[in-house]
Order: structure tokens, then sequence, then C-alpha cells
């Protein structure tokens, strides 16, 4: 495959992301700058990604995603990018065109959470809304002590659209959903361990390398048995996936959305990450 | 020395370790935003080292209106 900033199938480097092959890892690092918003350009980067994980499920048995961005794992949604969206089109043309945009993004999230490999987030930092979200999509989180994790939709409006209220729905209790969702609050990865949404916590700026040693344990066991018991164990829950989307884009048209997005978007407050 | 008084002195120096400054540059009842020069996420950091180190959960939201390390006390406080 060659792509501009491609370098063939095992490594990739490209504007939002890159990935590299070694020892049987792959390891899927974000890197947009401020914080791994995710945009169009990301999903186009995800796109890609997952076109080539065939070809690397060949030679891995784990994938490790993680942030190389000192602020953190990902602040999610680019918001900005939405908020453009919204003036640009018209209130039937937004419906639609974030419907394809969200069924693209559900097509990469599921093919990670269904990926043959063990999948590993290793997050610090901010790792929220759609980044929380993609950190869900992985068989185990370790996070440092620094990560914390929160579902901020309901601020403007929205829900979390990028399948996150399905797969925290299927790994931890509803009550915790709820607290999460309703709330808009955030947690610390002390939090999200007792609660049994984090696997490992170590130390701050440790959790790639226990990532890796974690990867390294899992290479021990025959692959074809692994993958088997994943399937087992973690069924997608494509029905409320679909679901997500639906209540999603009738939220989206609400003109409390494009308040809360032109709020956020034009604030210079110095406190936007904050309830 | 008071335990409230306690919770505020050892949240200034946390404050000060964390953001490299002079420890007695901080005023108890100064806007820390100001004090600091902090956005909202160094502000997410610092109420994390904040539950970490005193082994509290302090919802994100409490700290709606609170800009002075006095606040901030009282708030941990409620929580231990």
């Amino acid at each position: 495959m060659t792509e501009r900033g491609g370098l063939g199938e095992k490594q990739f480097e490209g504007q939002t992301l890159s990935w590299s092959l070694k020892d049987g890892v792959v390891e899927l690092a974000l890197h947009r700058e401020p914080l791994n918003e995710i945009s169009s350009l990301t999903l186009e980067e995800l796109e890609k990604f997952v076109a080539a994980l065939d070809g690397l499920n060949r030679e891995a048995h784990a994938l490790i995603l993680h942030s190389t961005l000192k602020a953190g794992f990902s602040a999610g949604a680019d918001l900005r990018e939405l908020y453009q969206w919204i003036q640009e089109y018209g209130q039937e043309e937004v419906g639609k065109h974030a419907r394809e945009y969200l069924e693209r993004i559900h097509s990469v999230m599921n093919a990670l959470d269904a990926c043959p490999l063990t999948t590993i987030a290793a997050v610090h930092g901010v790792t929220f809304g759609g980044g929380f979200e993609l950190a869900l999509t992985c068989d185990l989180i370790i996070a440092d002590k620094m990560a914390r994790f929160c579902f901020p939709e309901l601020r403007l409006g929205l829900i979390p659209g990028y399948g996150g209220i399905p797969r925290l729905k299927r790994d931890l209790g509803n009550a915790v959903v709820r607290d999460l969702l309703l709330t808009g609050r955030s947690f610390n990865a002390t939090k999200a361990q007792q609660i049994g949404l984090v696997s490992q916590v170590v130390s701050e700026g440790e959790a790639l390398r226990a990532a890796r040693a974690t990867a390294t344990q899992m290479g021990k066991f025959d692959r074809t048995t692994a993958a088997t018991a994943k399937r087992f164990i973690k069924p997608i829950p494509h029905e409320d996936l679909r679901r997500e989307i639906d209540v999603f884009c009738e939220l989206l048209l609400r003109p409390a959305v494009q308040a809360g997005l032109k709020k956020f978007v034009e604030s210079t407050d110095a406190q936007p990450y904050l309830p | 020395m008071e335990i409230a008084e306690k919770t505020l002195d050892e949240i200034l120096t946390l404050a000060a370790a964390h953001f490299k400054v002079p420890r007695e540059k901080l005023s108890p009842d100064e806007d820390f935003f100001k004090a600091l020069g902090i956005d909202s996420l160094q502000t997410l950091d610092l109420l994390t080292k904040l539950e970490n180190h005193f082994r509290v959960e302090l919802p994100d939201y409490e700290l709606q209106g609170v800009t002075d390390f006095r606040t901030l006390a009282a708030k941990i406080q409620a929580r231990r």
C-alpha cells in the first residue's frame, strides 16, 4: 500500500495517527494536536488502519492504542468541525450527513471491538467522549493514575454517539452508566478500576510500558484459542449500537445542541472542560 | 493545626509542587486560575492529584464557581 505519509501495511505515519508492528504487537499511536480530537481526517486514517488489520492480524497477537500527546488520550469528537457542518448544511442535510458519518465511525469502532487480536487501550490524562468510546472498544484499559474518564455529551444536549453507551452497558452495571451519562462528571483511574472499567492503574507515564508487558504476556497463548475465547465472551451489541445512532441523530437537530456547540466553540472561558 | 487548615495547607503544597510555583506565592483566598495561570485541563489534573492524595472522590461539577483554595479545601474536607 503506497500512501502519502504511508510506509506500507505494517507501518503508517499519518497526520492524526500512526501505526507499527513489532514483535507481534501492533501499536496505534494517536498524535493529533492539541488533544486527539476525532475529526473527519482521524476517521479516514482509522479506516485505513482497519483496512490494514487483516494483514496485521496474520502477524500479530495484540494491539495497543495509545496517545503520544502529553495532555491525554483523547478529548473526543472534534466539536469545532461538527459545529462547522451545522453552519454549512441545512437542517435536513445535517441529519443525513451525521448519520453517514456515524455509520462510518461505528464501522471502525466495531472492527476494533471485534478484532481477533487482544486489544489494550493505554490511556493517560483526558479520556473523554469519543476518546473514551475508542478506549471502550479494547479488551483491556490500562490507565496511568492521572487518567480521567468522562461522557460530557449531555452538556451539549447530546448522548455519546460512537458506541459508548452500548459498550459500557455490556461491560459495567447500568447504575454506573447512568451516573456517567446523566451527571456528565469525570472520574479518575482509581474510581475507574474500582468499578471494573480499568484493568490496571499505573504510575504517571507508565501506561504504555505496562500495556507492552501485558501484550508480551498475551503472546504466550495460542492465538486461535484467544480469538475464539474473545468472540465468546465479548459480544458486539449491534442492536443497541444501531439504536444509539438513531437517538443521536434525533437529538442533533434540536436547537439546544446548536446553542451548546456554539457556546463551546465561541467560548473564551478558561474552563471549557469543566461541567 | 485544625484539620481544615491542614487540608488547605496540603492543597497549597501540592498545587505549588504540581505547577512548579513557589509555595509562598499561593494564597488561600486568591483566584487560583489567575495565580497559577491554569486552564480547565490543568484544573482537572489538579483535581486528580488531590483526589489521589486525599483518597476522596470529588465530582468535578462541585468545582463550579470555585476559584480559591480555601473553598476547594472545604469541598475536599466534606468528602473525607
